[in-house]
């Protein structure tokens, strides 16, 4: 394909490598030369690889899939911010035309105890598997639904759901956290549920369950830093966090009562 | 052999419900004796896996992902077809069957259509219950909107991420039935072969992607739902990791191959921008209710599309589709696109462009409302190409998306070897020769959660659960084939990348079987493909080892199973003297450039049978017969 008028940059990698969960890692340079703007951020990986193939070396491991920033596979920490720079964006829609020539980027797993790493920037994230396993559902059988419009639901309560659902469990809320909290992710997986009239009957139950896997995973505790939500490639808002901390007392209390 | 579609006797409408009737059950006690392994975790197959786990199988459930959620459906945005009928603007079942088979270009089997159309209102149901936040109105009740190839409004969506709604619906499920253990989970585990034994499938290998060991699993019946086959052109819209090594391998131990050449080229993508490019990138088709396509009107006018009036504008499809305008089928939009790119009037550096222009309905509705229907794939488009579509038209061109044909299944969703059952985008059944718009989530959504879960009673209720294990010769045999390939692709140590090959590969398909395709061209390939494969086995370097996360063993291992697929799917569409839906002969076409099919000569499903290497791969004729929906040319004019 020609090109008139393509911009490129060179830039200087700091990329973290590391074999496996058990072999400690260390930082390697690379030289990223020619690189054109228009380049998606995984692009630009994909030709420093090409690279290091050719001369026999191994790639630098990344997860990655959709590329159109809905998969959730795909994500690092680009000079300290997860996912990069740019807000509301995964690493996948980060384009380099958002970076200055003769940058140096510093690129690193997502860091977090409970998501150990599989190999330079792929980490095992499958505690959030187990925390969607503990009662991020709502218990219907396939076959006994009800004609769809015998439940109503308000627009309203129906956009926050959708705003709670559109998270992408990337984990980079993880990864922004100081403490390394998973409550963003917990609390947009009950915020979903917990909003609609489906999930009520079992809204208590799912609320203590979801926050006790959590906990059992080993990610910090949330102290309202917020950062989760500034890393946030789909703007999912904490105002999830205050809606879980409220369901969870309510929760709690009601099964004080019960006992 | 003659193929045998099981389709049940009876009138079409009744066809279903009296085969469900005569299907075999399996007692409830005696399911739990029963394993079954599901491949893959998109719509097809979370929602089989969770299904088959409430009816009280042992599920196994593989995916080549960190999670099942990450599978490629997630990534449909525009929506789902149900035939409700809510808006009241004259739906039916059966008008959403005849519009799913006329817009397949009537290559598709009319008892599965109509099957899925019947379904299409209980997966609605399916997907409030669990908590889909589809879009509603203020009153409550759920919105509709219009999708190609059709006149009434029957789509459900939620905002541009329905696909991403509807698979962590199915993702919930799964994750319930995972609590409970009936179901268990193997994430990063790629399919590499199936276990055949006395004509029945009877397990898989899998490669565990973090460690490189060679897993054997068996199974009382094996469900593949592994997806289509897009990325044998490198550049599609697909998921990177979207692959055809599970149904190759399949197709390789005798599951019939049909109708490899229905591919469907999306016509709305973000255009190529260069050569490093590693994707494309769609933008939902729902964006042509408010955008007009056009191009200027003379060759040569590199005017900004603000400065060029209306009168030295083509809105082609307008023109030419009167009745359906912007709104035609997939395949209609894309080969006008690429016919006014051909005559040098596409737009942007390329040429290789048309615009989607929403100046009008921005206009109409004001860009608030505009935002609300499309605001993430605006933000996406702003994002990918730094241009904001609020201010300027997009620019689109169609890619490849979804490939229709796929393992040959009977009415059952079972392929030709007992036991092996292949649901969603990776079988052939329902699209025919081009898929209509929000049909691929119904689809996927049908097999596995109300059909899938029905017929396979029937198969197991007729064997004995456990005959084999993994200790099997058999198995062992084919865990030792899997492993010498694997070392084979290590040592060959020679220049080129398995990226450089897979997009040769790619480029040469595009060019020679891609939009539009002629006799000549067909037989280029035909002869370039087996020199690409050959240099790829001579000259591929894979580094590193079996024994870790290699992500270039794992990617050399399917693009050395594209390279024997591309041929099959050339020589189906060489064979196939006619154009049907996105499969396009140039020597076939009307004096106004329409497609023309024939129906005398083609009107049956083109089954492949692998014959071993090096070997011409036998075909087999299911004729199509149409008692309801009776084959007319397809016109949208």
């Amino acid at each position: 394909m020609n090109k008139t008028m393509a911009t490129t940059i060179n830039l200087t990698l700091k990329v973290w490598r590391q074999k496996d969960r058990n072999t400690p890692g260390r930082f390697e340079i690379y030289c990223a030369d020619h690189i054109d703007t228009d380049m998606s951020f995984l692009e630009m990986l994909d030709v420093v690889n090409e690279k290091l193939i050719k001369e026999g070396k191994e790639p630098i491991a990344f997860d990655h899939d959709c590329r159109e920033g809905i998969c959730g596979l795909c994500g690092a920490m680009v000079n300290g911010q997860a996912h990069g720079p740019l807000r509301d964006t995964t690493l996948c829609q980060l384009h380099m035309r958002h970076f200055q020539n003769n940058a140096t980027l510093v690129i690193e797993p997502w860091r977090s105890r409970a998501f150990p790493v599989i190999k330079d920037l792929v980490v095992d994230r499958s505690a959030f598997d187990r925390i969607a396993m503990a009662g991020g559902f709502i218990s219907i059988k396939t076959g006994s639904a009800p004609e769809a419009h015998t439940l109503l639901v308000s627009k309203s309560k129906s956009d926050m759901a959708m705003d709670a659902a559109a998270c992408i469990a990337c984990a980079a809320c993880v990864a922004a956290c100081p403490n390394g909290s998973a409550m963003l992710y917990t609390a947009a997986k009950a915020g979903h549920l917990n909003l609609l009239p489906q999930g009520q009957p079992e809204k208590d139950q799912r609320t203590l369950s979801l926050v006790q896997q959590m906990d059992r995973e080993g990610f910090g505790h949330c102290s309202n830093i917020y950062e989760c939500e500034a890393a946030c490639p789909k703007g999912i808002s904490v105002t999830n966090i205050t809606r879980l901390n409220r369901d969870y007392f309510l929760a709690s209390r009601s099964r004080e009562q019960k006992v | 052999m003659p193929l045998n579609s099981k389709v049940p006797e009876g009138p079409l409408p009744e066809k279903w419900t009296r085969h469900r009737l005569h299907l075999k059950l399996v007692n409830p006690a005696n399911k739990r004796k029963f394993t079954i392994l599901v491949v893959g975790t998109g719509l097809a197959g979370s929602s089989a896996a969770a299904s088959l786990s409430e009816l009280g199988y042992q599920v196994k459930v593989f995916c080549i992902q960190d999670s099942p959620r990450r599978a490629h459906s997630i990534a449909a945005q525009g929506g789902i077809n149900a035939a409700k009928n809510y808006p009241n603007d004259g739906d039916s079942v059966e008008r959403l069957f005849y519009d799913t088979i006329k817009g397949g270009d009537f290559r598709s089997r009319e008892a599965n259509v109509y099957r899925l159309a019947e379904v299409s209102n209980s997966i609605i149901d399916q997907c409030v219950a669990q908590g889909v936040p589809f879009a509603r109105e203020y009153s409550g009740y759920l919105d509709n909107r219009s999708f190609g190839g059709a006149q009434v409004s029957r789509t459900f969506y939620a905002r541009g991420q329905t696909g991403q709604q509807l698979l962590l619906g199915a993702y919930h499920a799964l994750m319930k039935e995972a609590a409970k253990k009936t179901l268990e989970l193997f994430p990063r585990r790629e399919m590499l072969d199936l276990v055949v034994i006395d004509k029945a499938a009877r397990g898989i290998i899998v490669r565990n992607l973090m460690t490189g060991q060679l897993e054997s699993y068996a199974g009382d019946a094996v469900v593949l739902a592994t997806g289509g086959y897009g990325n044998v052109f490198y550049l599609s819209t697909n998921a990177k990791a979207c692959n055809v090594t599970a149904i190759w391998r399949a197709h390789k131990r005798g599951a019939f191959f049909a109708n490899p050449c229905f591919t469907q080229i999306h016509p709305t993508c973000i255009p190529v921008h260069g050569d490093y490019q590693s994707k494309l990138t769609l933008m939902s088709e729902s964006l042509r209710n408010d955008g007009r396509v056009w191009i200027p009107k003379n060759k040569g006018d590199h005017r900004p599309p603000a400065e060029i009036p209306e009168s030295d504008r083509d809105y082609f499809l307008e023109r030419k589709y009167p009745s359906f305008g912007n709104l035609v089928p997939r395949d209609i939009a894309s080969r006008n696109a690429k016919e006014q790119c051909d005559k040098g009037k596409g737009v942007g550096t390329t040429g290789l462009a048309v615009y989607l222009d929403f100046a009008d309905a921005i206009k109409r509705v004001g860009a608030s409302v505009m935002e609300e229907k499309y605001g993430n794939l605006f933000a996406m488009y702003e994002k990918i190409t730094g241009a904001d579509p609020y201010q300027v038209p997009m620019m689109i061109y169609p890619a490849v998306h979804y490939t229709m044909g796929g393992l040959w299944v009977d009415y059952n969703l079972m392929s030709n070897l007992s036991g092996l059952f292949v649901i969603g985008e990776a079988n052939f059944s329902d699209h025919g020769a081009n898929r209509l718009g929000a049909s691929a989530l119904m689809q996927g959504l049908a097999d596995g959660y109300f059909i899938l879960p029905c017929t396979i009673g029937d198969y197991l209720a007729g064997i004995s659960p456990g005959a084999f294990s993994p200790t099997h010769l058999e198995f062992k045999a084919c865990e030792n084939e899997a492993r010498e390939r694997l070392s084979k692709l290590l040592s060959i140590k020679g220049k080129r990348t398995v990226d450089e090959i897979h997009r040769q590969l790619g480029m040469l398909l595009w060019d020679k079987c891609g939009m539009t395709r002629h006799e000549r061209r067909l037989n280029e390939a035909l002869q370039k493909i087996p020199q690409i494969r050959e240099e790829f086995w001579n000259n591929v370097n894979v580094v590193g080892t079996n024994e870790e996360l290699n992500q270039s063993l794992e990617k050399a291992g399917r693009v050395a199973d594209y390279l024997e697929f591309a041929e099959i799917l050339v020589k189906d569409a060489l064979h196939r003297t006619e154009s049907a839906g996105g499969h396009f002969r140039e020597e076939c076409q009307t004096a106004e450039g329409e497609a023309r099919r024939d129906d005398e000569h083609f009107s049956y499903v083109a089954a492949w049978e692998y014959r071993g290497a090096g070997q011409a791969e036998e075909l087999h004729r299911e004729p199509l017969e149409f008692e309801f929906a009776k084959p007319s040319a397809r016109s949208y004019q």
